[in-house]
């Protein structure tokens, strides 16, 4: 077996949640590697605990027990201040409800992550438009959250979490909200950066189009990893399926 | 001996995450016009209590105005002890008002921004930019909204004493004390300048612990609000 770059490590992750007297294991001992330049799908029906999973991975929230690691690095062992660096620089993360700030440009939106990062307004702007280019709004760059469809509102989230050139995108049901079209046009422009510009991809679905352009699937239940599928292993099931329609 | 590496290394990071002020302000400016209906709510609160209170301070001085012109025609001095008291007391109220109704709708606005707070943290703002564009929002929304208050308050009570006094007279109260605290007597215009810097003292101060507060969550716990 060859030796894999680790981008994300998880150790014996645990979230409980406590609901009043109830205690809900969300996440149970949890140990994940993802590689550098993959592009991972981690399924599981609504509830299995991959938004959890997703959470814990992007640093939006503390595990009960159990480490995370970033590049090697221990997020808890890091101070907000940092904490805030590797939000900014390092992870790009689009969401199912695509969280664009509704009061901004697309091309506000888009710079945002830059201004915090320190670029100047100019060469923000040029970036911005570039990665708006990129994601085929070029012409929308003025246009308000509420004048863009769906579709578009994710593209710009996309370029938003593109726009310090981060090692990771995080991606939280980012078709969840999109027609069947749309919902493909966003996982194949995810595709394509992770080709493109060589980022990991990390999306928590159910999306099953998702899995066509998945390099490994994570299943999830009940907080627990069910099994992980290879892109080899996929194949073959796709090819299958294929098969027993002919 | 860390202690200087670990130094170098935080002023770096520090540096390296920043919202400078033209855009912080800009950022707070668009939330205020695309925001309009909000911010006039917001504003409205301490447009209020500001114009009371300038009313209040206006008619003060007004009175010892009258006061000395009545003095000037039969020689009797008209001056009132208990005025005093109840301007303080008058004044003291309007601000309590004021704060009251600001502290509410500062709560509102923070509390229907989570979604976005939460967003703002995930794309690397520290919890100081979300305050510094909170408290920059509430100290813009006071100040215009206490200098509103402060020319509607001045605006009808001047109409008021013209109608009494006439126009030169009532004109004439901008100089005359409107307030004496311990000793220090305090003249109408100043008395107008210090309730237009409450009113924006006031409205940062109410907005500081919402804003302090939904700077801390936890970005998941941001996210997870729905308004």
């Amino acid at each position: 077996m060859s030796v894999y770059e680790y981008i994300v490590r998880t150790k014996d992750l645990s979230k409980v949640y406590t609901m009043g007297d109830v205690q809900v294991r969300a996440l149970d001992d949890v140990a994940l590697d993802i590689r550098r330049g993959e592009y991972v799908s981690i399924m599981g029906p609504s509830g299995s605990g991959k938004s959890t999973l997703f959470n814990m991975i992007g640093g939006l929230d503390k595990p009960t027990q159990g480490t995370v690691f970033i590049d090697e690095v221990d997020m808890a062992q890091l101070t907000a201040q940092e904490l805030a660096f590797l939000r900014c620089r390092k992870i790009g993360y689009i969401f199912q409800t695509f969280n664009l700030i509704p009061v901004m440009t697309a091309l506000e939106n888009v710079t945002l992550p830059m201004v915090f990062a320190g670029l100047t307004t100019d060469d923000a702007m040029d970036k911005g438009a570039e990665l708006l280019k990129t994601v085929g709004l070029e012409g929308r760059r003025d246009h308000k959250p509420t004048e863009l469809s769906g579709g578009q509102q994710q593209r710009v989230a996309t370029a938003r979490a593109l726009a310090n050139d981060p090692a990771i995108i995080l991606a939280d049901e980012p078709t969840g909200n999109l027609d069947l079209r749309t919902g493909k046009e966003i996982i194949d422009l995810l595709k394509r950066m992770n080709e493109e510009k060589k980022v990991t991809v990390i999306s928590a679905t159910h999306d099953l189009k998702m899995i066509d352009v998945s390099d490994r699937v994570v299943w999830i239940r009940d907080g627990q990893i069910e099994r992980i599928e290879e892109r080899a292993d996929i194949e073959v099931q796709v090819g299958q399926m294929e098969g027993e329609e002919h | 001996m860390t202690s200087v590496l670990d130094e170098v290394s935080k002023r770096g990071i520090e540096k390296q995450i920043v919202l400078p002020w033209s855009r912080a302000l800009q950022m707070t400016r668009e939330n205020i016009f695309v925001r309009l209906g909000r911010s006039a709510i917001t504003a409205l609160g301490i447009f209020l209590g500001i114009a009371f209170l300038a009313a209040v301070l206006f008619s003060a001085a007004a009175a010892q105005v009258a006061a000395e012109k009545q003095m000037r025609e039969i020689g009797v001095d008209a001056a009132d002890a208990q005025t005093q008291a109840r301007v303080i007391w008058l004044a003291a109220m309007s601000l309590l008002v004021a704060t009251v109704g600001i502290v509410n709708s500062m709560l509102m606005s923070v509390t229907e921004r989570y979604k976005e707070i939460g967003t703002m943290k995930c794309l690397g703002a520290l919890d100081s930019f979300i305050v510094r564009l909170f408290l920059l929002e509430a100290g813009l929304l006071g100040i215009l909204g206490s200098m509103l208050g402060a020319i509607a308050g001045t605006g009808v009570m001047t109409l008021v004493s013209a109608h009494r006094l006439g126009w030169s007279l009532a004109l004439s109260s901008w100089g005359k004390p409107a307030l004496e605290l311990g000793g220090w007597t305090v003249p109408l215009w100043l008395g107008i300048v210090i309730a237009i810097v409450i009113g924006g003292v006031l409205s940062v101060g109410a907005a500081l612990y919402p804003a302090w507060r939904a700077a801390k969550m936890p970005p998941a716990a941001a996210l997870r609000s729905e308004f």
